[in-house]
């Protein structure tokens, strides 16, 4: 088993979300959910995460702290696009300012559905990035190249 | 008796950060307990690290890894030179160089989070530092030498010579440890409002080292809890676990205080109970003479 599937330490932003699903994440460390069990760490420093929890449509002002936020990560990083929002824009996919879900920005690995997810959906959500993060860290080894842009990622840029 | 101390200095740098990674693991594991959930498993400190030094190494500027490296390399030298039975006052010495990189280290990044971290660190330095000399200036009025190792084959019960001072160290234990209610530069609980602090863009490898040496730390600090009780192994294994137990149970039940109240409330401990228990050593010396 490797390391980082054992301690991926997460990193949290709200693009634009209701809070809903924001409430959900935090309701993650309580003591019912208690992500910590899996070695998880809420850490506010994108230098120090493998896992970026992402919530909400993301608008057209919070593009580049996405931006920022994911190049910032260390290699391999995975993505969580949590709740209805962050897939497509939910129900504010129609408003003038919105982008309409993550992956129109940033590429995203996992989507966790609901709105607002559950919380044990977001922790498998989290549990499934943790796996990805494995295959990712293998795939580097092969290339010797990031993930990212070993699957032709950066054009969307 | 110097071949003998040598080798527990050996051991101090071996299984040191062994000892230092489960005291941190166990103490996430009770914590957890204390709130109701089942946490990490006690191994997982182990887990962060390897992850940690499996991360590309990535750092912001060129001065960082050398601070954060001569951070550990002091903190290492401050242990080792404590297990060695060596000189108090250059052990004082070596354990403010050792904070003071680390401190150098959080300036270096521009981080404006890492910058205010380590401008509250350098107050927690100023807290506790005077109790740290009082704690070392009372264990020689004890054992009437400098030297750690004739310190440690005392023989008497030191913590009943020195009560005030056990207490005041076990005061700034918080501070050194970065527990709560003094965890102001930098936390390992989620959400606070300097989001890192001190370790704020110290990423993979650097963060690996400024943990490894934590664990360093933790094992030469609660050794100097271990001091007060070496006159006796079993009372000194109890003493220590219940300092051990004690500074979780105070981590777990108080919030963060500001800075002011933590530098002014050190220094009063320092003064009553650090100073309070030395003055009757000299008046005892006095009347002597």
């Amino acid at each position: 088993m490797s390391a980082i599937e054992k301690s991926p330490w997460l990193i949290h932003y709200d693009a634009s979300s209701c809070n809903g699903c924001d409430i959900e994440v935090l309701a993650c460390l309580t003591p019912v959910y208690d992500a910590e069990r899996f070695g998880c760490i809420v850490t506010g420093d994108p230098k120090q995460a493998d896992i970026f929890l992402i919530t909400g449509s993301v608008n057209n002002l919070n593009i580049p702290i996405v931006k920022n936020i994911y190049e910032q990560m260390p290699e391999p990083k995975a993505v969580v696009a949590i709740g209805a929002c962050a897939y497509s824009g939910g129900v504010f996919a129609e408003c003038y300012n919105v982008k309409g879900g993550v992956a129109k920005v940033i590429p995203v690995d996992v989507y966790v559905p609901g709105c607002a997810a559950k919380p044990e959906s977001i922790l498998d959500g989290v549990v499934r990035a943790a796996q990805i993060l494995v295959e990712k860290k293998k795939a580097m080894k092969k290339t010797k190249r990031a993930p990212a842009a070993a699957a032709g990622l950066e054009a969307k840029k | 008796m110097k071949g003998y101390e040598l080798y527990t200095a050996i051991a101090y740098l071996i299984v040191g950060p062994f000892i230092g990674g489960l005291l941190d693991g166990i103490g996430r594991k009770i914590t957890a307990r204390l709130q109701g959930r089942i946490g990490p498993p006690i191994t997982q400190p182990f887990y962060d690290l390897r992850k940690l030094f499996s991360r590309k190494l990535d750092p912001v500027n060129r001065l960082q890894l050398p601070l954060v490296t001569s951070h550990l390399l002091f903190a290492i030298m401050t242990g080792f030179l404590i297990f060695e039975g060596s000189d108090i006052l250059l052990i004082i010495f070596v354990l403010t160089l050792a904070g003071i990189f680390l401190v150098l280290a959080a300036y270096s990044t521009g981080s404006p989070y890492g910058a205010i971290g380590a401008d509250r660190e350098l107050i927690m330095m100023t807290a506790y530092e005077p109790m740290v000399i009082l704690t070392l200036v009372g264990l020689y009025k004890v054992a009437g030498s400098f030297h750690f190792g004739d310190i440690a084959a005392v023989g008497k019960p030191t913590v009943l010579y020195l009560p005030g001072i056990f207490l005041g160290l076990v005061y700034i234990l918080l501070m050194k440890l970065r527990k709560s209610p003094f965890d102001l530069s930098t936390s390992h609980h989620a959400h606070q409002e300097l989001v890192k602090g001190l370790t704020a863009d110290l990423g993979g490898p650097a963060l690996g080292l400024v943990e490894l040496s934590h664990w360093y730390e933790c094992v030469y600090l609660y050794g100097l809890v271990f001091l007060f009780f070496s006159w006796n192994p079993i009372a000194a294994v109890i003493g220590t676990v219940v300092t051990y137990l004690a500074i979780i149970l105070i981590d777990n039940v108080t919030a963060r205080v500001k800075w002011e109240l933590a530098l002014t409330s050190a220094w009063i401990v320092a003064i009553v109970a650090g100073v309070g228990n030395l003055i009757p050593f000299y008046l005892i010396a006095r009347g002597l003479h």
